[in-house]
């Protein structure tokens, strides 16, 4: 068990690496450079001796072996460097934009879990009810729609809405406040993004929790409990929801590390200053060390959320614990 | 001769204007929030960025030494003082500009600005040192050597007389730093990249990365009474829809840039009276370039008949209503003077007054230069505004005569790149420049040793007389029609370059904003000293 | 059902009569499909219906989907333009009907490519075990946990934009996920003691995984599948979305919402309602299908 978490555990550093090998060959293969981006996107001209000069305080002459050592050297020490557009250390650029974008992640959990686990049951519980197929229609729906066409059409709805009742149209203020300075701004601006992705999440953790079920639910051992006369309310809550929680739990975690990728479209739409626009907005400058940085995060907290679900399953699954 | 005409014009269109101006008063106060179309921009520096965004986000801190007139920013050729007290006439036959610095400026951090500073500043523009950047140095071509003999004169020594020099004087990046910070060498010019510190009409108070920068009226500003603003407050929004909700709900003011025409009936429709619309013709124009290396776009006949294809004056209205183009011109800024009459556009292939003619001398080119049925790729880039609308019209235009066209978007890095290296056929691009000045404008028209910028890899020694013809010209009357020449040749008789529509600005705004005009660029007139709040 | 009446002579008449079994055997197939799969047939059919929208779209679309017509720009749905014009004047119905065309056309392909490579993948993967199974569940962690918009802007930057490269774009992340499947499906054959009877007896690699592992995971390959359709769909609307997926003028769904459609979302809706409509219709059909497929399927999830 020990060996396994350890083996488990040390399996992480090569898949990180290969993440580094790979950002930082996909980024330098990508035609042009920031420095052509930075001068010319206004479609101004600019002189061939600027260019160079840019080439060479950014340092991307210097060949791709020497660049990479260093980016290497860089993650171990954990310094990410300096963002080639701004000059300003990666960390900065990214811890002033990683607040939103797990203000968000995070509502969008709660919103999923709070509604997957209970409609979830209740549709295994009523196979192929009336309820059932509400459930399952709004949950495949969720896997359906497009995430940013959904945040567009909610956008329009609530402006539509509000426009017809008070005749002003409504809109989430811009400039972002925190939580904890101001609750109110604050949620007006995160709710329609987290409601919004938030759905598809719920819709893959319903439809998992009410297959879950389903199969405990057909286990010998609860056909034997409700042989024994116990409640019907113990046997869902002490026997099958305990046991059909694991794979649950396991999609929720892995759909949490998806959820970053899903972050990209819907900051978009929804205009929030997150770390999602960010990496937009990076791989578009080709800024080399911001990208590099950025996919290593999200790499990363991929790769643990799997670390940990892995773990949580070898301790729960007494198959593999007493293996 | 014809500069103090215009200096005489521009008197007396000033005289007419007072009355106007006079029945508003302006009020002192408030605080103007304003949007910047920009994630944010990549230093403060003014003298090494090319974006507006820079330009939005710091133009407010600093001076420069002239600029196009705040009261008549639409003027190609009206240009006052900031720093100087008077527009100099040129001595020793034009080559050497004499300005006169203001006394009693000072810098934020107390410091008094004098001609040395002015000099440091342009000095560093013009002959940048060795790991400087300064993207703008080859619009100085004409520039020898500048100094300060003493605190308030500055002299610029010219290699030879050029009217192209005061427009490029009128630089809106020409920010004056201090020379005292310049020469540090524990801050050196790079410390401006990160710090704002300058002379201008506001002072730098606070900035929040990807968010807003903010400032406050500076009370020794030596343009007495100005500005109006108590504070500026600038917003950073990259998404359009978030710039125009921000004016739709009045949480902010206005945007700098430009809306296309969509959102500006939308916001008309939506606000009525609540809202002012200014436009003008825009600096910047949409540009087609063939790549001269690959066949059949050696032949200037094939090239001409893709120009001739071109249903400029029919389309451009419909296209004006869905992208940010509007007016058919040269390659010289339609409303320059040293643009051509609209008789002599009419002359130029492509701008004939009837298509169907145009487009039956089209085909027979084609076929005379063996090239029916042409085939070929168009590189654009992957940007809405105007770049995918125009591109998408082009193709339809040259289906017109036969001629197949698919598209390939990219986004702006490998654009860039696939035209560096010359991997492409046909290129739209756009030629973009701030304050308009025709004969430096048209620089990258030019052949590519000459100029690095023109990716059409193509040589040709008659075009060089041409154009040095009309730039060393001093008698405006000739000098426009040296110009003309020289546009003809370039997109007829050669047809080097396509120029297809001017862009078009258009600045939809609350119309409680009141002494900001519109300009041909959006990089012109950003200081925001005049602007006040009928509030 | 019934066979056919009493054969008559010839070896011919033999194959004719075997081929019209099959197609009754077929038909039937399906009929009881629809009985007892109401819900799955109602996505079959939206499948259908979009799959033949862009199959006979060339026949049954009113206009050119890439003719520009600058006289009717920003026109409201009407007889004229059932579904209303876009900024270019283009017709949406006509956009919508070719664009079913390369939504299947990217959906199927990248589907049937990812699928298929992570069948080989994890089929081999599981089979020979050891450090080849190690090293490809690193690659796959690597794949997976990476953003797709870096590797699509690497492929779109590098080979060029054109549907070709979209779907190469699109299948790289699902190879990781067919894979991860296939593996564990494949794995629960792995153990059973006869594998190693059979490698012992010497039977080849080949042998051993077409005859005894493949079968095996063929169910679940085929549900991963069907949902892969529809995650391309989706991956190819949020690709053309960010401008890294099919190019102008070609009609695809998700490139209708990109840009204009939401410029005008407020004074012309109709630009993006109906592209993200038809997208949610045909997915959702799929899902549908995909689901009741796996309820056919696997025998464990089958009511008592």
């Amino acid at each position: 068990m020990h060996r396994y978490i350890i083996n488990r555990i040390l399996l992480v550093i090569p898949t990180l690496l290969g993440a580094a090998a790979l950002v930082f060959a996909l980024m330098r293969l990508i035609p042009g450079d920031i420095c052509l981006v930075r001068l010319g996107s206004g479609g101004t001209s600019f002189t061939e001796q600027a260019l160079q000069t840019c080439h060479a305080e950014i340092g991307i002459d210097k060949p791709w072996i020497v660049q990479f050592i260093q980016f290497i050297w860089g993650l171990v020490r954990f310094d990410f460097g300096i963002s080639m557009w701004s000059g300003k250390p990666v960390v900065d650029e990214i811890a002033s934009r990683f607040p939103v974008s797990l203000e968000v992640a995070v509502m969008a959990t709660i919103i999923a879990v709070v509604l997957a686990i209970p409609l979830g049951t209740i549709s295994a519980l009523k196979q192929n009810s009336w309820i059932d197929l509400v459930v399952r229609t709004f949950s495949i729906a969720g896997i359906a729609t497009p995430s940013f066409w959904l945040g567009i059409m909610s956008i329009l709805l609530v402006l539509d809405v509000t426009q017809a009742i008070s005749g002003h149209p409504w809109m989430p203020p811009i400039d972002y406040v925190s939580f904890w300075k101001d609750p109110i701004r604050n949620l007006s601006i995160v709710m329609l993004p987290a409601l919004t992705v938030g759905y598809r999440y719920c819709a893959v953790s319903m439809r998992m929790t009410r297959s879950a079920m389903l199969e405990v639910l057909r286990e010998d051992y609860i056909r034997t409990a409700r042989a024994k006369g116990l409640v019907e309310k113990i046997i869902i809550n002490r026997h099958a929801l305990k046991n059909a929680m694991l794979p649950v739990v396991t999609v929720i975690g892995l759909e949490f590390a998806f959820l970053i990728g899903g972050l990209v479209v819907t900051e978009q739409v929804f205009n929030l200053n997150g770390i999602g626009r960010l990496m937009v907005l990076s791989v578009q400058n080709q800024d080399y060390t911001l990208t590099q940085a950025l996919v290593m995060l999200v790499v990363a907290i991929a790769v643990l959320t799997n670390l940990l679900v892995d773990l949580l399953y070898a301790g729960l699954d007494p198959r593999i614990r007493l293996n | 001769m014809t500069r103090l005409m215009a200096l005489l014009g521009g008197c007396i269109a000033a005289l007419v204007a007072l009355p106007a101006l006079a029945d508003e008063t302006p009020k002192h106060g408030g605080t103007l929030t304003y949007m910047i179309p920009a994630d944010a921009p990549p230093t403060f520096d003014g003298h090494r960025e090319t974006t507006y965004a820079t330009i939005h986000t710091a133009a407010p801190y600093y001076s420069v030494l002239i600029r196009v007139n705040p009261d008549n920013p639409s003027s190609t050729t009206d240009f006052t003082c900031d720093l100087c007290t008077e527009m100099p006439k040129p001595t020793d036959g034009g080559k050497t500009y004499t300005f006169n610095i203001r006394t009693g400026v000072k810098f934020h951090n107390g410091d008094p600005l004098t001609a040395a500073d002015v000099a440091a500043s342009w000095n560093e523009i013009i002959f940048p040192p060795k790991g400087v950047l300064s993207p703008r140095s080859s619009n100085f071509v004409m520039v020898d050597k500048v100094e300060a003999p003493d605190p308030t004169t500055v002299v610029f020594h010219l290699k030879f007389a050029t009217s192209a020099f005061l427009p490029a004087l009128a630089d809106p990046f020409g920010w004056i730093y201090e020379k005292k910070i310049l020469d540090d060498p524990s801050k050196g010019p790079h410390w401006y990249e990160k710090n704002i510190m300058g002379s201008g009409p506001f002072k730098f108070a606070g900035y929040e990365l990807g968010q807003e920068i903010k400032g406050d009226r500076n009370p020794d500003y030596y343009h007495k009474g100005l500005p109006y603003l108590d504070h500026i407050i600038g917003i950073f929004a990259p998404k359009q829809a978030t710039r125009v909700e921000a004016i739709r709900s009045n949480r902010a003011a206005i945007e700098f840039r430009g809306f296309p025409p969509a959102s500006r009936d939308d916001l008309k429709k939506q606000l009525g009276d609540k809202i002012t619309v200014q436009e003008s013709d825009w600096n910047c124009g949409s540009v087609v370039t063939l790549n001269e290396k690959k066949k059949p776009f050696d032949d200037p006949r094939v090239r001409r008949a893709l120009s001739l294809a071109i249903n400029r004056w029919g389309g451009a209205p419909a296209l004006s209503k869905i992208a940010d183009v509007r007016t058919v011109g040269s390659i010289i800024f339609p409303a320059s003077p040293l643009a051509p009459s609209k008789a002599q556009l009419e002359t130029i292939a492509g701008f004939w007054p009837d298509i169907n003619k145009s487009r039956a001398e089209a085909k027979r080119l084609l076929k005379e230069a063996g090239a029916e049925n042409l085939t070929f790729t168009l590189l654009n880039r992957a940007v809405d505004q105007p770049y995918k609308y125009v591109g998408i019209w082009l193709i339809d235009e040259w289906s017109k005569i036969g001629v197949h066209v698919t598209q390939e978007m990219l986004p702006t890095g490998p654009w860039f790149e696939a035209q560096r290296t010359g991997n492409f056929t046909v290129d739209l691009q756009a030629n973009c420049h701030s304050v308009v000045n025709p004969l430096i404008d048209v620089q990258p028209y030019l052949p590519s040793s000459v100029s690095k910028q023109n990716y059409g890899n193509y040589e040709d020694p008659e075009e060089m007389v041409l154009y040095n013809k009309a730039l060393h010209e001093t008698d405006p009357q000739k000098q426009h029609e040296d110009m003309f020449q020289f546009a003809k040749y370039v997109m007829d008789t050669k047809a080097h370059k396509i120029m297809v529509l001017w862009w078009y600005r258009i600045v939809p705004y609350r119309s409680y904003v009141k002494g900001w005009k519109v300009s041909p660029s959006h990089y012109v007139n950003q200081d925001l000293s005049n602007i006040w709040l009928d509030q | 059902m019934t066979v056919a009446a009493p054969t008559p002579t010839g070896t011919s008449a033999l194959a004719g009569e075997r081929l019209a079994t099959r197609w009754h055997v077929a038909l039937a197939a399906v009929v009881s499909f629809i009985r007892r799969q109401p819900v799955g047939s109602i996505g079959m059919f939206l499948v259908l219906i979009f799959g033949l929208a862009g199959l006979f779209a060339g026949v049954i679309s009113p206009y050119n989907p890439t003719a520009n017509d600058f006289g009717a720009m920003i026109q409201a749905p009407s007889w004229a333009h059932w579904l209303g014009t876009d900024q270019l004047g283009r017709d949406v119905l006509s956009r919508i009907l070719y664009g079913a065309r390369t939504a299947y056309i990217v959906g199927i392909t990248s589907a049937t490519v990812g699928g298929f490579s992570g069948l080989v993948l994890g089929v081999g993967s599981a089979y020979f075990g050891g450090r080849i199974d190690l090293f490809l569940q690193r690659i796959n962690d690597i794949v997976m946990s990476f953003p797709l918009i870096i590797m699509a802007l690497a492929v779109v930057s590098i080979f060029g934009t054109g549907v070709h490269n979209v779907i190469a774009a699109i299948t790289i992340p699902l190879i990781p996920r067919c894979q991860r499947v296939v593996r564990s499906s494949a794995l629960a054959i792995r153990e059973v003691p006869y594998v190693d009877a059979a490698r012992a007896l010497g039977f080849s690699h080949a042998r051993i995984i077409l005859r005894h592992m493949v079968p095996n995971v063929v169910a679940p390959f085929l549900i991963m599948l069907t949902s892969f359709v529809g995650q391309a769909i989706l991956a190819e609307a949020a690709l053309s979305y960010l401008g890294l997926g099919v190019q102008e003028p070609t009609p695809a769904w998700g490139l209708m919402l990109q840009g204009g459609a939401e410029e005008y979302a407020t004074t012309a809706p109709w630009i993006a309602i109906f592209p993200g409509l038809a997208i949610m219709l045909t997915v959702f059909g799929i899902n549908l299908f995909g689901d009741s497929l796996r309820d056919v399927l696997d025998p464990k999830l089958r009511e008592r």
